[in-house]
């Protein structure tokens, strides 16, 4: 296990490389000079070389691109233009609002897909199959502004069962907490219920054909063993990595959700910087996002190990 | 029925066969035909010139003069919807054949090539598969700037990984099988191997897939119109209508919800048929 698990670590290192060097070439594709798209037309020509100094930007590309990597790599992602503030320090103050997003829609996601995705399957071309494999098609089909709009004007507006924004005062209580929280969550969560039902009933029927289902159902295991320790146990590798691999959706999906409820996070961050024009911000949330995405990535690896011990071997 | 015995007919009568037994492939059919017909009928079919304004009439609600009612510019809402097909249709379709193209070369090249060219490679193209979709068209529109050129080359980017994935796992087998192999002893060189022997015999895996593909890239489209990174105003298009629509949210509906449904009809014709053209051709797919 230790062996895989170093193997699997060391493999992120040239994927974080490439990941890096394809950042810092995608902020230098900014058109024009970055220093006069930062500060506008007005700007004199004594402070557009002030800014280049202090962005780096009158050294050669190669001084740059070390410059960078070092940063980097001391967990330096610079300064937000807008704020002055570190772009870590800007990061560090909402990501505990998008986290309690996420992990409520990776909840809700579980907590339905799951038991769904398995009676689908169980239920194969039956009517429960059919009813909610044309749901889970119609909830992929939205983009996650879609889903928030709609779910917005029906349950917020016309409704009212819940608060048209999605945050709260910090003296806000606990149940004024969930129930600002309760729509955002469910946008997302019903998205990822979708994707968890589908890959639960696809990784579902591939197991129940195999011969060791047919073999316990033959030696008398009762169905509700059948299906939890021999068949969804076994299912539990295409799980793993749907849920996963959408990580990187969910994180995206949080964005848009964020802009719609109108809740601080990183997806309000973004779309600030953007207007801002706070490259150095935008660089540094690329950044963080790469790094959170081949962290996940590599302990989806590593999952697949402690839930199959045959992966190791491999 | 075992799922294990059955064997993979990608024959194009096995395929139709196949495609024309799932009800819901005809349901996304109908829905798609009739969102092209649209699009390419939209200066006969829309009852306004879509970018007309009338002041006198601002945020009307739907009547029988405006079916769908009108922005706050007084713009025909159904006529701007049915122009709004137009760019969703036409920068989805231009971004997953400038992928198909760049992402079947990379996987097929990585595939034939192998070793630790393929490792690293894929190794990138795992990350930029998990990465999200959104943020990195998102990113790349925002340092190119928003146009309907950088909108297609961000879309494109965001969807070349997936090609690259399922141009690779074929030709690893195609690059063992024996005609390559008796190529390869003639003399052929590796380009034309790969595109005389390997490409020909894997494309279709890759097409299956493009109408999946096809489906997320109008809802990057819409997604990153909606943000304001997408075809600048007054062009009409679904996201950038939203947008619009969303900052009247409280007091005008029509605004915003007639284009989601428009975005939502329109990814969900191209998942079903994308779901049974891949159910067809593999009987044992699973969900990405």
């Amino acid at each position: 296990m230790i062996g895989y698990a170093l193997r699997r670590v060391l493999l992120a290192i040239p994927t974080l490389l490439v990941m890096l060097t394809a950042i810092f070439v995608l902020v230098r594709l900014v058109p024009g000079d970055a220093a006069s798209v930062i500060l506008g037309d007005q700007a004199s020509a004594a402070s557009l070389a002030a800014l280049r100094e202090k962005l780096g930007l009158d050294q050669p590309v190669h001084t740059q691109y070390l410059t960078f990597l070092g940063n980097v790599l001391t967990g330096n992602l610079g300064q937000s233009l807008s704020t002055g503030n570190s772009v870590i320090r800007e990061v560090l103050l909402v990501l505990p609002s998008t986290i309690e997003l996420t992990v409520a829609a990776i909840v809700i996601g579980l907590l339905f897909g799951l038991p769904l995705g398995v009676a689908a399957a169980l239920s194969r071309n039956g009517w429960i199959d059919y009813v909610s494999r044309v749901v889970s098609l119609i909830g992929l089909s939205f983009p996650a502004f879609v889903s928030g709009i709609l779910m917005l004007i029906v349950f917020a507006i016309h409704l009212g069962w819940f608060p048209v924004l999605g945050t709260t005062s910090g003296n806000a209580s606990f149940y004024e907490k969930m129930r600002a929280l309760a729509l955002p969550a469910l946008n997302l969560g019903i998205i990822m219920t979708a994707y968890v039902m589908r890959v639960t009933r696809a990784a579902m029927l591939g197991v129940m054909t195999e011969d060791y289902i047919r073999t316990a159902r033959a030696k008398g295991v009762s169905p509700r063993t059948l299906v939890l320790t021999h068949a969804l146990r076994n299912s539990l590798i295409p799980i793993i990595t749907v849920v996963g691999l959408y990580f990187g959706t969910l994180i995206g999906n949080s964005v848009l959700t964020e802009i719609i409820f109108n809740r601080p996070g990183l997806g309000k961050l973004i779309i600030s910087a953007l207007n801002a024009r706070d490259y150095t911000l935008l660089q540094g949330l690329m950044i963080i996002f790469a790094i959170c995405v081949i962290i996940v990535n590599t302990l989806t690896d590593l999952a697949y190990g402690f839930v199959d011990p045959r992966v190791k071997y491999s | 029925m075992s799922a294990a015995s059955t064997t993979v007919d990608l024959r194009p009568g096995g395929l139709w066969l196949a495609f024309a037994h799932n009800r819901l492939a005809w349901v996304g059919l109908a829905l798609l035909t009739a969102i092209v017909f649209v699009a390419l009928f939209a200066p006969w079919i829309a009852p306004y010139d879509p970018l007309e304004q009338n002041i006198v009439a601002r945020l009307e609600p739907p009547s029988a003069e405006y079916w769908l009612g009108t922005d706050s510019f007084g713009r025909d809402v159904l006529s701007r919807l049915i122009y709004g097909s137009r760019i969703s249709l036409f920068v989805g379709f231009v971004a997953i054949l400038i992928a198909m193209v760049i992402g079947t070369t990379i996987g097929v090249i990585s595939g034939y090539v192998g070793g630790v060219f393929d490792q690293i490679v894929m190794g990138v193209l795992d990350v930029l598969l998990a990465f999200p979709t959104l943020l990195l068209g998102l990113m790349i529109a925002a340092m190119l700037g928003a146009s309907l050129e950088n909108l297609i080359i961000a879309i494109a980017v965001t969807e070349i990984a997936p090609f690259a994935r399922v141009a690779r796992a074929p030709t690893i087998t195609l690059r063992e099988r024996d005609f390559v192999e008796a190529s390869r002893s003639y003399g052929s060189s590796p380009l034309r191997i790969m595109s005389r022997h390997i490409v020909p015999n894997m494309i279709s895996d890759v097409v299956v897939m493009s109408s999946l593909w096809l489906a997320s890239a109008i809802r990057t489209e819409a997604s990153l119109s909606f943000i304001g990174l997408g075809v600048p105003p007054p062009a009409a298009t679904w996201g950038g209508m939203i947008r619009e629509g969303f900052e009247n949210i409280l007091d005008a509906w029509w605004l915003s919800v007639f284009p989601s449904l428009a975005i939502l009809a329109t990814v969900l014709a191209l998942n079903l048929l994308g779901d049974a053209l891949r159910d067809a051709s593999d009987p044992r797919s699973r969900a990405r």
